[in-house]
């Protein structure tokens, strides 16, 4: 399994540890639909550039954690968050070469993937009609990426495989 | 280095385990929602992986109370003395009024052993704290601190001063969920205090309003009536305050009219809610919990001592007929 170069698991976890801890913690009511999809983000950034280590398999248990967090089905952020995981490792080696806002770019399909499973599942299951807020972590999400990978920075890594 | 290098690229991260892999774990995920959404097998799952999650919520609510504690410790002697006078009248008012409260509820025992009905239990309570809120603006579900080890049980009413805030969906061991009457999902049987005619608050995804969709157009509601709950649903108990109608709408070619009332309790301002126990027979353990560390039992008894034997009487009522 562990075939990348630099492979200490403590800042991943920590990481991701942070980002559930952002995305259960209580925010004012108008923020509410523009929380940033913060697992989604972090997991995205360890698999671009940590794809042997962190791929589909740990985005599914980190989704069930967030299933069971949020109170949502279980296995709803489960299966959106292994799609869009096994989609960036798939690219990931043209999202190591793209500039800030290509990648950025390609950060919004990603999430607004994400959502979109999210929401097509609450749809099957009649959970509830969204509106256009729906959406509103897709685009904080990708105008906060290049911010976000600037903070991970300190633990960066740069493959050359 | 080289051979590291060559390693990597004999194993490279696209190989089709990864496709495969995916599938399995999609495949799991689908099987799971099944589950999940026709019934609760996967209750003691979801609990176990609760208890983990616990942690992360007391870490992240320790801002919060950590930022409350030190406005209660800071806050200055005048403001504390202003408090307590307001408190103090107050806690005069509500004195007054339960002192007639005790009075209505011997005589309401009365009626009611007149009627051979039995005595309406006097409800237990217990204050629970919210720790979080969901994250999802369509989903009004809360966490409160108390879980079964404190004697909460799935359906369990949850109520603040003001009226009724929900009720419990997934009771864990040291935290439960809850949902609140606005989440759209929730329904709830309420009447009319003015005249008792019943019906059926939906909530709206707003907080601040509730939808009373099956009241035909010329049910007799006035803007203003005060909605309580029926207790007929099983999960409430009766009588509690739910919202105050403050619109209705008659359309002449619809067959039932629109009305919308505004929730009694703050839902989306409380911290501390309070959790019922009103079942007597089953529960009796819960009572008991409830009632050993108790901090706003009610208990006008000590002022009227005859509450009791309508009580007594309403038990025996039943035998002698």
């Amino acid at each position: 399994m562990s075939k990348d170069r630099y492979t200490r698991p403590q800042p991943v976890i920590i990481s991701l540890i942070l980002a559930l801890m952002l995305a259960i913690a209580p925010m004012p009511d108008w923020a509410e639909p523009f929380r940033p999809d913060w697992v989604a983000m972090t997991l995205i950034y360890w698999a671009t550039n940590l794809p042997r280590t962190y791929s589909v398999g740990w985005a599914w248990i980190i989704g069930i954690v967030l299933d069971v967090a949020q109170g949502t089905l279980l296995g709803q952020h489960a299966l959106a968050l292994s799609l869009v995981i096994y989609v960036t490792v798939k690219f990931h080696l043209q999202m190591r070469q793209f500039p800030t806002l290509q990648l950025s770019a390609t950060v919004f399909a990603l999430l607004a993937l994400y959502q979109f499973i999210l929401f097509w599942i609450n749809g099957v299951a009649g959970v509830n009609t969204p509106t256009v807020s729906y959406w509103g972590p897709v685009l904080t999400g990708s105008l906060i990426w290049p911010l976000l990978t600037m903070m991970f920075g300190g633990v960066r890594y740069r493959a050359r495989s | 280095m080289a051979p590291a290098k060559a390693d990597k690229q004999h194993r490279s991260p696209n190989s089709p385990a990864l496709g495969l892999r995916f599938l399995l774990l999609a495949a799991l995920s689908i099987l799971l929602l099944i589950i999940d959404n026709r019934n609760n097998h996967l209750d003691a799952a979801r609990k176990a992986i609760g208890a983990t999650v616990y942690p992360l919520r007391v870490v992240v609510d320790a801002p919060v109370t950590l930022w409350r504690w030190l406005g209660d410790t800071t806050s200055s002697r005048n403001e504390l003395e202003l408090e307590n006078s307001r408190l103090n009248a107050e806690r005069l008012l509500t004195q007054a009024r339960l002192q007639r409260y005790a009075a209505l509820e011997a005589e309401n025992a009365r009626l009611r052993t007149m009627l051979e009905a039995t005595t309406r239990v006097r409800d237990q309570v217990r204050v629970a704290e919210i720790m979080s809120v969901s994250s999802n603006p369509f989903r009004h579900v809360i966490v409160v601190d108390k879980g079964t080890r404190d004697g909460v049980f799935d359906g369990q009413a949850l109520i603040d001063a003001d009226g009724v805030v929900g009720q419990i969906i997934e009771a864990g061991v040291l935290s439960s969920q809850g949902i609140l009457i606005s989440d759209p999902d929730h329904a709830l049987p309420v009447e009319i205090n003015r005249n008792g005619l019943r019906t059926i608050a939906v909530g709206t995804g707003e907080f601040d309003r509730l939808d009373l969709p099956f009241l035909p157009n010329n049910a007799d509601i006035r803007e203003g009536d005060l909605l309580v709950t029926s207790g007929l649903g099983g999960a409430f108990p009766a009588g509690y305050p739910v919202a105050i109608v403050d619109s209705i709408v008659r359309i002449p070619q619809e067959p039932f009219a629109a009305v919308a009332a505004q929730p009694s309790a703050a839902l989306n301002q409380v911290r501390e809610i309070m959790l019922i126990w009103s079942a007597p027979e089953e529960e009796a353990v819960e009572v008991e919990i409830s009632e050993a560390d108790l901090p706003v039992e009610d208990s006008p008894e000590d002022e009227s001592p005859d509450a009791e034997d309508p009580a007594a009487v309403a038990n025996e009522a039943p035998g002698d007929e």
